[in-house]
């Protein structure tokens, strides 16, 4: 299974809550797949989505799910540090593990390799994590989202993309009506 | 040891309604930080870089809290991608609280090399800037973090030596 077959087994449990989606083909393919005004899109700024979904969980008490890459988690590593030393209920981070930087072509990261960013989530301090196959996604995020510890799963599946188009949204309407969602 | 300034300064904060602030270290920002610890009303959640910290405070301002950074002007040379794509292209209202190392006063030669990028990064970014270099310039603070929720910006509050060391 690749990225995309995951988001399909993920978007029955996900499309009711709210997501922050990692820059360039995810944030791409979950908007082709199920465009929700409760998904925020990063269009810019790689590595950030674990950041904004824990500001996001600390703000306020709905369930949040930050969909982040193994790249993305690796350009910002202290991230996970900062998440394992604040650890808030109502966040669940998924990190989709292909070992690859799926939008600049696939090249691979070192988490294909010898770092196991599991590993380092829990040694930053994070007590709930774990890592899934990728068949096995959809059932870990929706026992994360239901329990009320905060839990980071990495899902390991294999590297590859599907051909989707640019998310051609403003910015400032993906914002508000993203924090519409969030005051509903 | 936190001074009268740092107290009006994180005053100022809370009184504006900032209750979500982000921080990265710098000594002349440790008397603010230590008040900021004292100060329930206001989350702290430290970060370990400042784009990092910037992706926290979007998160927080679209959960519906008032953030802030606190944060050194060495960082400026780190955060201009997230500054761009992310504060600014979102239109997220986000009031930076740095510490204006290599100005007069600075004991770190290597401190007065980003402090000449300082201005020109905030300048060539848009990015409305305010300079405290004396005590009563903090004066003002009041009025720019309601200039900064107003415009939905970016607002740089830059506080040199100067204005720590009179302020002790």
């Amino acid at each position: 299974m690749i990225r995309n077959d995951v988001f399909k087994t993920l978007i029955p449990l996900i499309s009711e809550h709210l997501v922050v989606c990692n820059i360039g083909a995810p944030s791409q393919e979950l908007h082709a797949l199920d465009d929700r005004a409760s998904n925020f899109y990063m269009l810019g700024t790689m590595g950030l989505a674990s950041s904004i979904g824990l500001g996001l969980a600390a703000a306020q008490d709905k369930p949040v799910v930050a969909i982040d890459g193994d790249g993305s988690v690796l350009t910002n590593l202290g991230t996970l540090a900062t998440i394992g030393n604040n650890a808030q209920g109502n966040f669940t981070l998924l990190i989709i593990d292909n070992g690859s930087y799926g939008s600049t072509g696939d090249q691979p990261t070192y988490a294909g390799m010898n770092t196991d960013l599991a590993a380092v989530a829990k040694a930053c301090g994070a007590e709930t994590v774990l890592t899934v196959s990728a068949e096995d996604t959809a059932k870990a995020v929706e026992d994360a989202i239901s329990s009320d510890q905060m839990t980071i799963i990495v899902s390991k599946c294999e590297s590859g993309n599907v051909k989707v188009p640019v998310i051609k949204t403003n910015p400032i309407v993906i914002r508000e009506r993203f924090m519409e969602e969030v005051r509903r | 040891m936190a001074t009268g300034m740092d107290k009006q300064i994180v005053a100022d904060l809370k009184a504006a309604g900032i209750d979500y602030i982000t921080s990265v270290p710098c000594k002349q920002l440790a008397g603010v930080i230590e008040v900021l610890e004292d100060t329930p009303e206001i989350m702290h959640m430290p970060s370990n870089k400042e784009d990092e910290g910037m992706g926290l405070c979007a998160g927080a301002f679209m959960g519906g809290m008032k953030p802030a950074i606190v944060m050194q002007n060495t960082a400026l040379g780190v955060v201009v991608n997230t500054l761009a794509t992310l504060i600014q292209f979102y239109q997220i209202p986000l009031p930076m609280l740095i510490s204006y190392r290599g100005e007069v006063g600075e004991p770190v030669a290597c401190q007065v090399e980003m402090a000449l990028h300082t201005k020109a990064i905030l300048n060539q970014m848009h990015i409305p800037t305010y300079h405290f270099h004396k005590p009563e310039d903090a004066a003002e603070l009041p009025g720019i973090l309601e200039y900064c929720q107003m415009a939905s910006k970016p607002v740089a509050i830059l506080c040199d030596a100067s204005f720590w060391r009179a302020s002790a």
